[in-house]
């Protein structure tokens, strides 16, 4: 009796949670891809990653910072270390104070942090027309389903309807909640041009730099599934046996 | 305790401190030997699974203490770090906030146990009372624990529940001001919570320890809700129930790490990946699941109450939100005096039965409720009259419901043992 009571308790809970999650604001629903990292044995498509960091750095680094992420993490990219060095070295950084006490201006090392864009907060917001672009480090778990909105977002830009008034600097998409949104379309045909053969499409460049936004929010998931897959293993194992020590120990009692 | 007989120990080294000190013998008597109602059904294994849960929060608690930074300006940064550059940091920040909710799961499921087989009534009201002490301490750890990441949720999380403090009449604004630490939500407010997420685990240590202590002076209830009578009644608690106990544990941890290492942000918000912002407000502010019932209780009052027809307000419809709010934990603390029947387990009261699992229908209600936008709809209902009968409910179960079972429910026949009881549902599995 009381576990039928659980089960039917249990899909009490968790049918509004799912009901609560498929209602969100005005934007149209999201169309679910398949990604190569999602499932329990997902893992990261480096070549997707190199690919998507390529968009990051030539289209979206323009206006969006990605603080929480240093040049040393490329490594997950499956770039080696002299790689990582010549990627580092095309950026300068400032550092300082020196002996004299002066700030100067040098290489960035793998162990620097990305470089932003603006200089903060306020500067960024200004050049874009007072819209502050978000750091992107986190954008794909800072927002419901990530990976499916920001791909959806960058391929989602249409015609405003008629009746829609936008300002100057702003644009049309349909997932955006509200659908009025301040960033320019980034993306077009050809615009970036691959070395590795993959079609220079709008939805080629949106799904590899959502791969790429993916893991810079989580670059520990390959790791935490494969530990996961331990984990549960063991626990299933050892419940079996506690069952038999159980079933063993209670024998003279039932 | 502990002046109790003492065993016996082969080990001179054992015997010598048992001798100056009977830790052995009280864990053999407590936690050997204890006799203990054989007939327990698997709710019985959510005070270990509690019990687990705690430990566990307190010990990954520890480590993301060690490097984590209670500033406004690194906090966010330093759980980040956390993250992705602390040897396991991942791991021990997923156990760390997945565990808050299944301790929290285990502690439901370990409550709602309680009050179906009916384990607050005499003579374990005090047992049960420093139960729902645990739970309110677990609630204040969990609100001050969620504010550390110091993302949006955090920031307007808090600033919504200390918000109600102010609702209290004259002292309230004083008693804002002290939470905060100044005249808004800063680091000052980010330290002190700090500060006290780290004190309260003990505290919770420490009563949990009166809890257990008060279990071992009247012995378990069972889902007869009938005493032991002897020692056919009754089983050791080791082997029995530390295997079973261990075994439940098991099966509890393999849900958990399912959460923990394919789902870590499942039953959290994706606002809480952005830092806290004073100038942006979220559009739609949720505590964590596990507060939903009484967040939708508390914004279920939404008209003041005063004397009709005129400008005079006696209770706000604020007040009254935070009262009917800590009042419906507050009806927990009074149960064993409200339930005065005689029968105390819920399988032999099917009226009660019936109305407990109604209540437990309203309170998941109240759950989904809570989680909604104030003005959203359920099947062209609005939810705030969902909310307003939900509550209702809650109140008329504890009550009106509960006193009216009182004097009219007879029940049906108690076994004459805990011994009969089982042979009789052995027979009963035999012939079905």
């Amino acid at each position: 009796m009381m576990f039928r009571l659980i089960l039917f308790v249990a899909a009490l809970t968790f049918l509004p949670l799912h009901m609560a999650r498929a209602s969100g604001g005005e934007a149209e629903p999201l169309v679910h891809q398949h990604w190569h990292f999602s499932g329990a044995f997902g893992t990261y498509d480096r070549a997707a990653l190199q690919r998507g960091y390529k968009i990051y750095r030539e289209v979206c680094a323009s206006c969006h910072s990605m603080k929480q992420l240093s040049f040393r993490n490329l490594t997950d990219l499956g770039y080696n270390e002299n790689q990582i060095k010549a990627i580092a070295g095309e950026y300068s950084v400032e550092d300082g104070p020196n002996e004299e006490g002066e700030m100067f201006e040098r290489p960035a090392r793998p162990s620097d942090s990305f470089p932003a864009p603006f200089a903060n907060d306020k500067a960024a917001a200004y050049a874009n027309g007072g819209a502050l672009p978000p750091d992107l480090s986190l954008i794909i778990k800072a927002r419901h389903h990530g990976s499916d909105y920001v791909y959806g977002l960058l391929t989602g830009y249409e015609e405003a309807p008629h009746d829609a008034h936008l300002l100057d600097g702003q644009y049309w998409n349909k997932y955006m909640p509200g659908h009025v949104i301040a960033m320019a379309p980034p993306l077009s045909d050809g615009q970036v041009a691959y070395e590795d053969g993959s079609p220079d499409t709008t939805q080629q460049y949106a799904a590899d730099v959502v791969e790429f936004l993916t893991w810079a929010g989580d670059p520990h998931m390959e790791t935490r599934k494969r530990t996961g897959l331990k984990a549960i293993m063991f626990l299933v194992v050892f419940a079996f046996v506690m069952y038999a020590v159980k079933r063993q120990i209670w024998s003279d009692v039932h | 305790m502990g002046s109790g007989e003492r065993a016996e120990f082969k080990n001179p080294v054992v015997s010598w401190i048992d001798e100056r000190l009977p830790v052995f013998s009280m864990m053999q008597q407590e936690y050997g030997v204890f006799p203990t109602p054989r007939n327990f059904n698997y709710f019985w294994n959510f005070g270990a699974i509690a019990m687990f849960m705690l430990v566990a929060m307190i010990a990954t608690g520890i480590f993301l203490a060690m490097n984590y930074t209670p500033h406004v300006d690194m906090a966010f940064d330093s759980v980040e770090r956390i993250d992705r550059d602390v040897n396991w940091g991942w791991m021990l920040r997923d156990i760390h906030m997945n565990g808050a909710s299944f301790f929290f799961i285990a502690v439901y499921v370990h409550i709602f146990r309680g009050m179906y087989y009916g384990s607050y009534k005499k003579p374990r009201e005090l047992l049960w009372i420093l139960g729902v002490v645990i739970f309110l301490l677990m609630m204040a750890t969990a609100f001050m624990g969620y504010v550390l990441p110091w993302g949006q949720m955090s920031y307007w999380g808090a600033t919504v529940i200390t918000n109600l403090f102010s609702a209290i009449p004259l002292v309230g604004d004083s008693i804002v001001t002290l939470l905060w630490g100044g005249f808004s939500i800063d680091n000052p407010t980010l330290n002190r919570f700090y500060a006290l997420h780290y004190l309260m685990p003990f505290v919770i240590f420490a009563v949990v320890f009166l809890h257990v202590w008060a279990l071992h002076i009247c012995g378990s209830n069972n889902p007869t809700g009938i005493e032991p009578k002897g020692k056919q009644d009754t089983l050791p608690f080791h082997p029995y129930y530390t295997m079973k106990d261990t075994f439940g544990l098991l099966v509890f941890l393999v849900v958990f790490c399912v959460f923990v290492f394919y789902a870590p942000d499942y039953l959290g918000h994706p606002d809480n990946y952005k830092e806290a912002n004073p100038l942006v407000t979220p559009p739609h502010i949720v505590p964590e699941w596990y507060f939903l019932p009484f967040y939708a209780i508390l914004r279920a009052i939404t008209f003041d109450v005063g004397i009709p027809g005129t400008e005079i307000v006696f209770i706000s419809a604020k007040l009254g939100g935070v009262i009917s709010m800590f009042g419906s934990i507050g009806l927990l603390l009074i149960l064993p005096w409200l339930d005065t029947h005689p029968i105390r387990s819920a399988r032999y009261r099917p009226k009660f039965r019936f109305f407990l699992i109604v209540f437990l229908v309203v309170f998941v209600m109240l759950g989904y409720i809570g989680s909604q936008p104030a003005d959203a709809t359920l099947f062209g209902a609005p939810l705030t009259l969902l909310g307003i009968l939900s509550t209702t409910y809650y109140y008329g179960f504890f009550l009106v419901i509960i006193p009216w079972l009182n004097n009219t429910e007879k029940g049906k026949d108690l076994p004459k043992s805990i011994h009969d009881a089982v042979l009789e549902d052995a027979r009963e599995a035999a012939k079905g």
